[in-house]
């Protein structure tokens, strides 16, 4: 090879690395914006199902990506905080150019952003969040969360009560949107199937202390303890009810205590858990195996160690994958990024995902609910490697699911 | 709902409560009662010491009011530097020390905060011990035993604390620079060392309270935002630097939330420690045990 053809060749090398680099450039990722709970009282769950909607990216990337382009996130902490979101959503939209939008884990950071989303005309995929969209009625927003008609979760809860002979109702609720919400569906629900409340209390976040709450509610002689609690107190109220007792009059407990899903909390409350009957979303029970669960799990469990995230992450990591699989579902479908086409899709299909099947409703919720109530059993204390077996928390409603029956009075199933 | 048996109830839980809270407040009585100190960060290093105090729990197995105990001299320490950074970066450059210290402890506890969140993550920890989760049962009222805690170890430190202050040396130094700093600087004592040493012994007791506030409820990162309203009540309810009146403050105000608590709805109980002191201080402008 002599030296005109050596410079012939790098000449050719460099012309292909050229157009190699042009055709990256014109074809730029795929933008999905979105903020989540990093920090604040919310970051637990934010950052499982920030680790879910990654694990989503990284398996659709290595599938090539979405119409050929990769897919990136762009994700700032909104601290658990209402009034953050807003500024961070219009950041995402007019600064970032994202593409699409996923909402911010939990109901008190997406409420804000609800009225901006609608305005613009913009798919939004909802996470975890509760009956953000009744009033503002956007049909193009879509709820990741299982938790289907507004009422399914105290009807389940309710149903099950009255069938162990429950006939009185104390609602014990937080005074916050998400648990007040939680709170009129229980009255509702109550009143329909009559059952008569006989303590209606709500407290607010900063309360530290409830053995006086808990006693003046033993005061009642309630047959059911419906609570809608977040994650700080619901484990300071198993405590206080653990020391004062409720009484062998209460044939269930729990309902909506948020944070007894997660697996630091189950782990410091260990056996003071038995019995206690609470929503959940996905559990390994057998009932709740479906496409790409099992593989899903598998990489869940080794990046959470690294990440620092809920080693568990049953409550909300698939539900973050889960929502990654619907766009993917859609962009592939539609073949484009186009909002309203995206909407149309996901309105009028079911989607297969390693949570189960979902279709929607007109108001982007679950047609069908798929909100657990689920019996913790046998519970030992300081083992956070036994939630991850079958029967721990037995699934007792939606009957489709169920894998066994309640057992009831409350005192005797903590035994 | 009103009883007899409740509102009997509500006044034993509320004592052990105001306890609690009276140990949670007594190192703010002495550094923002007696020192002038604006020390805004104190819930947040009462938080970090229960981190301590979670880490010696979890990793040793240590009881956690012995690991209290042993974050004590830690926090100590702790307080001599904080007091030493505070006192050459703003007290000694001017008459707007005060309002300049708030924005140096705002900033401190939310630097305490995030160390937290990277260090232990967002996530509740509490600790495992004997007397949590039980409760004794006296006729036929049922008191969870580390309130019982809670309220001997607030006696303890309160009957130590006013022994110190009233009985040593030292003690009656501390009163005297919270009197009058330029009357001992011309007795020949350094007043700004006298001060540091009192504002190591407020973060010190923070060791003990530590252990308390976790022994009482599970703690997460940001749990300093819910103690700073009523940790300062406390204190200027009591009377600036009044160690006796602090556990009587704190008592009162156990008693009122958890009366209200009872008796007339959760809703009401945060706007009980703001009544109680707007109260007190329109009868009492110097707190009901100030001078």
């Amino acid at each position: 090879m002599n030296r005109r053809d050596v410079f012939g060749w790098a000449a050719a090398i460099a012309l292909f690395g050229l157009a190699a680099g042009t055709h990256a450039q014109e074809a730029p990722p795929i933008r999905i914006g979105m903020s989540m709970p990093q920090t604040g009282g919310l970051a637990g769950g934010g950052k499982a199902s920030l680790l879910g909607i990654e694990i989503w990216r990284d398996d659709v990337n290595a599938k090539g990506g979405l119409l050929g382009r990769k897919v990136e996130l762009v994700v700032y902490d909104d601290k658990s905080s209402a009034s953050e979101t807003p500024a961070l959503y219009a950041k995402l939209l007019d600064v970032d150019k994202v593409d699409l939008l996923f909402a911010p884990y939990a109901t008190v950071p997406t409420a804000p952003i609800m009225p901006l989303v609608k305005q613009r005309g913009l798919l939004l995929m909802g996470n975890f969040s509760f009956q953000v969209n009744s009033k503002v009625h956007h049909d193009m927003w879509f709820n990741n969360a299982p938790w289907g008609p507004a009422d399914s979760w105290a009807r389940g809860f309710l149903m099950l009560g009255q069938k162990a002979g429950g006939k009185t109702m104390a609602l014990l609720s937080a005074d916050q949107e998400f648990a007040q919400n939680l709170a009129t569906t229980a009255r509702d629900v109550a009143k329909k199937l009559d059952i008569p409340i006989v303590f209606d209390q709500a407290y607010p976040p900063s309360t530290a202390e409830f053995s006086s709450i808990i006693r003046a509610l033993n005061a009642a002689k309630p047959d059911i303890i419906f609570v809608a609690s977040y994650p700080p107190d619901s484990a300071a109220i198993l405590k206080a009810v653990n020391e004062i007792g409720v009484g062998d009059n209460v044939k269930i407990f729990g309902g909506a205590m948020v944070g007894l899903q997660f697996a630091a909390v189950m782990q410091n409350l260990g056996s003071l858990l038995n019995g206690v009957v609470n929503y959940n979303t996905w559990l390994p029970e057998p009932s709740m195996n479906f496409d790409g669960t099992k593989e899903f799990f598998e990489k869940y469990t080794k990046r959470a160690v690294e990440a620092k995230v809920d080693p568990l992450g049953f409550y909300l990591a698939p539900y973050g994958y889960a929502m990654g699989q619907m766009i993917e579902e859609a962009v592939n479908a539609t073949k484009s990024l186009d909002q309203k086409a995206l909407a149309k899709f996901i309105r009028e299909n079911t989607h297969k995902t390693i949570v189960g099947s979902i279709t929607y409703a007109e108001d982007g919720e679950w047609k069908e609910s798929s909100t657990l109530e689920a019996q913790f059993r046998g519970i030992k204390d300081k083992d956070i490697e036994q939630f991850r077996s079958p029967g721990k928390q037995v699934i007792l409603f939606p009957d489709r699911l169920k894998t066994g029956d309640l057992v009831s009075p409350f005192e005797a199933a903590r035994k | 709902m009103f009883s007899l048996d409740l509102l009997r109830d509500a006044v034993v839980l509320g004592v052990l409560l105001g306890c609690f809270y009276a140990a949670v407040s007594i190192g703010l009585s002495i550094s923002f009662g007696l020192l002038d100190v604006p020390q805004v960060a104190h819930p947040a290093f009462l938080v970090l010491a229960s981190y301590g105090v979670y880490l010696l729990n979890d990793s040793y197995d240590i009881d956690p009011l012995l690991a209290g105990v042993l974050m004590m001299p830690l926090f100590f320490v702790l307080g001599l530097v904080t007091y030493r950074v505070y006192h050459e970066t703003f007290e000694r450059r001017g008459s707007d020390a005060a309002v300049r210290g708030i924005a140096f402890f705002f900033g401190v506890a939310f630097i305490i905060e995030v160390l937290i969140i990277l260090q232990f993550g967002v996530d509740q920890r509490s600790v495992s011990a004997p007397y949590i989760g039980k409760a004794w049962r006296l006729f036929d009222i049922r008191i969870p035993i580390r309130q019982l805690v809670a309220f001997a170890v607030a006696l303890l430190l309160t009957v130590s604390l006013s022994a110190y202050l009233s009985k040593t040396f030292m003690g009656r130094a501390i009163r005297a620079v919270a009197q009058d700093q330029e009357g001992l600087r011309l007795m020949g004592a350094n007043p700004i060392r006298i001060k540091q040493f009192a504002f190591g012994i407020a973060t010190g007791v923070l060791g003990l309270a530590g252990a308390l506030l976790i022994v009482v409820a599970p703690v997460e990162p940001t749990l300093d935002r819910v103690y700073i309203g009523r940790a300062f009540c406390v204190v200027v309810m009591a009377g600036l630097g009044s160690i006796t009146g602090t556990l009587i403050a704190a008592i009162i105000l156990g008693v009122a939330e958890t009366i209200v608590l009872t008796m007339f709805g959760a809703s009401w109980a945060p706007a009980i420690s703001f009544a109680l002191l707007l109260g007190v201080l329109a009868v009492r402008p110097q707190g009901l045990l100030g001078r």
